[in-house]
């Protein structure tokens, strides 16, 4: 009587008259939480003479899984070796079931490894990958361009309505947060002007550099990182959603430019709404900087504010403006080249999301570095 | 293995389904036995999905109970109803493989979970049951790098992780080809028949509803309550004028 609440395994020769066969009697509980034995078990016992295998499974209380596997790899094993397994004693259904695993041969795909690469391989891929991305987002770039000279022909396909969704996405509603950022970073930049200043008894100055700074230059970048991590990231994560249930090749076989559709409005969006955001950063940032001075550091209102107009020029303005239009194309090109170059799955998507974060503040950065450099040069 | 073929294994009483004041289905009452095929029918838009996420608890029902072997699943307190999951195994229509594991952790992962199998077992383990259904060689593949019927093999590789009592499939065949769409039905009957798993099949495909189903339901989004229809080859011949006209492409 066999013991149900274990499983039991015997290999035994079949005896002399058979000497080339096994003799394989399974009884007991073959179930998946027993912890079963491994088929190394039984592979190990195959020596060389033995030809044939017979499995006896009269003995057998209950199987599942844990079975079939054990039997699916030791017949695996048995076909490589070209020995005979006779599995007539095996219960019909766990027959029937091995037979369907062993069916089909298993694939072989050439030149498959997702295991661990070593580091020469890992930084010659990084390589490779940063190279590959440079000729990608110029040809992206130049089908931004053709599409923006489409629009400018009045041949650009999208529909308006997409637009205006987007230019109250990125704009509206990034007003709080655009807000609570600039008065902090206005009111850090009077501080920091106020001990400097107050060194050479200049106090008044705070107004110069709080206007000036916030105009030209804080106002733009400031508002350019908040819209790269809220709206860029969005972008990307919209894109690569689209890819993944294959919308944007949609949009392909209809014959309509996916660019002018999905990354046109986005763009044009983004290029509207950025310069705008910029120039209300500046004013909030302004207002802080009043606020400290008057409180704190003992400036006149009247005071501040001459010295505001006295300080501020319409060039200031005008440069500005110009960097927050700049940043908003970078932040609109980063997060679409990513959204349209993710991948088809959750975690493509997610990495599409990040890369389009670090991609548009780099940019940004560059950007800004170069601007500034030029508008030196150029004494505006 | 333990309750004998033949006795009630779900059991749904009076249920009612839908969303807040929109009632899909109401007075849904059925027995699946047990190594039953069971299939769910009707056309589009009647509440088999809905009625499907009732079963496996993902939708609570506004009404009625589903109990599994005798136990009330949505009365039960939340690590009963965990308990009971584990016994499903659920293949979706659009198979939801997870898309950033490969093939092979898609199946292990249930069995990571819920087992203390060492990594080796469980890796054979894994190539058994994608080997069943006919992915040997696919461990390393990701779920974007197969084919529509790959991956619904696939799904069906990782719902049977676990040797579930119950499963669940949620439209077998839909965007399969008729022969490998045959092959699935071939498998579903074998797992049946082989390790006594109840199966429930909610679908519309009719040559699935009439080779593998030994007992079903209708759902008519008309009257938005079932008719039960028993073994659906009976039902093409003699059921409801409904069922028929359905079963029949509007023939009859």
């Amino acid at each position: 009587m066999p013991n149900d609440a274990q499983w039991q395994l015997d290999i035994r020769p079949a005896g002399p008259a058979n000497e080339d066969r096994l003799d394989i009697i399974l009884g007991g509980r073959w179930c998946i939480d027993a912890s079963l034995p491994a088929s190394d078990v039984l592979l190990d016992a195959l020596d060389g003479r033995i030809r044939r295998l017979r499995f006896d499974a009269a003995g057998l209380t209950d199987w599942d899984s844990g079975l079939l596997t054990f039997l699916g790899s030791v017949l695996k094993a048995c076909a490589q070796r070209d020995i005979a397994a006779d599995t007539s004693g095996l219960p019909p259904g766990a027959q029937r079931l091995l037979a369907m695993a062993l069916a089909v041969p298993e694939q072989k795909v050439p030149g498959r490894n997702n295991g661990p690469q070593d580091l020469f391989a890992q930084v010659g891929t990084a390589t490779i990958e940063f190279f590959r991305d440079g000729p990608q987002m110029l040809h992206f770039l130049g089908e931004i361009t053709q599409s923006m000279l489409r629009l400018l022909t009045g041949r650009a396909r999208f529909r308006p309505r997409d637009l205006w969704l987007e230019i109250e996405e990125v704009g509206p509603r990034a007003l709080p947060i655009v807000s609570v950022i600039s008065f902090l970073v206005g009111l850090i930049l009077a501080y920091l002007g106020a001990d400097q200043l107050r060194l050479v008894g200049a106090q008044v100055f705070i107004a110069d550099l709080v206007a000036i700074g916030m105009v030209r230059e804080i106002g733009a970048l400031m508002t350019g990182i908040i819209i790269a991590g809220r709206t860029g990231a969005a972008f990307a994560a919209q894109l690569g959603t689209m890819q993944v249930n294959e919308e944007i090749d949609a949009y392909k076989t209809l014959g309509i430019p996916a660019v002018d559709f999905l990354v046109l409005p986005r763009m044009l969006a983004l290029m509207l709404m950025v310069p705008l955001l910029t120039l209300y950063s500046g004013f909030i940032g302004m207002l802080a900087g009043l606020l400290v001075s008057v409180t704190i550091f003992d400036i006149g209102m009247f005071e501040y504010y001459t010295e505001t107009l006295r300080a501020l020029e319409l060039k200031h303005f005008l440069v500005g403006l110009s960097k927050g239009t700049v940043y908003g194309a970078m932040i609109a090109f980063a997060g679409c080249l990513r959204g349209m170059q993710c991948g088809r799955s959750a975690e493509a998507v997610g990495r599409a999301a990040t890369s389009a974060v670090v991609t548009a503040i780099l940019l940004i950065t560059i950007a800004a570095s170069i601007m500034t450099i030029v508008y030196y040069q150029l004494d505006i | 293995m333990t309750e004998a073929s033949g006795t009630p294994h779900i059991e749904v009483r009076e249920l009612s389904i839908g969303y807040g004041d929109y009632v899909v289905q109401h007075g849904l009452s059925f027995v699946v036995n047990k190594g039953d095929i069971f299939v769910i029918m009707g056309g589009n838009g009647c509440g088999k999905t809905t009625l499907m996420r009732a079963l496996i608890g993902l939708q609570r029902p506004l009404q009625g109970a589903v109990l599994y072997s005798g136990e009330d699943f949505w009365g039960a307190p939340e690590e009963d109803r965990q308990r009971l999951k584990r016994r499903l195994g659920i293949l979706f229509q659009s198979g939801a493989l997870w898309s950033s594991l490969t093939l092979a952790d898609n199946v292990a992962l249930p069995i990571a979970e819920y087992t203390n199998l060492t990594q080796a077992r469980i890796d054979e383990i894994v190539s058994f049951k994608l080997a069943l259904v006919g992915l040997a060689g696919f461990e390393d593949f990701y779920p974007s790098e197969l084919s529509g019927g790959m991956k619904k093999r696939a799904s069906l590789a990782r719902a049977m992780a676990l040797d579930p009592d119950i499963l669940v499939i949620d439209e077998p065949s839909s965007g399969l080809d008729p022969l490998t769409a045959k092959r699935l039905d071939e498998l579903i009957v074998e797992l049946r028949d082989s390790l006594g798993t109840t199966i429930v099949v909610v679908t519309h495909e009719l040559a699935s509803i009439l080779s593998i189903g030994n007992n079903s339901i209708y759902l008519d989004a008309e009257t938005h309550t079932m008719i039960p229809t028993g073994n659906p080859q009976d039902a093409l011949k003699s059921g409801h004028p409904k069922v028929r006209h359905f079963l029949t492409r509007g023939a009859a």
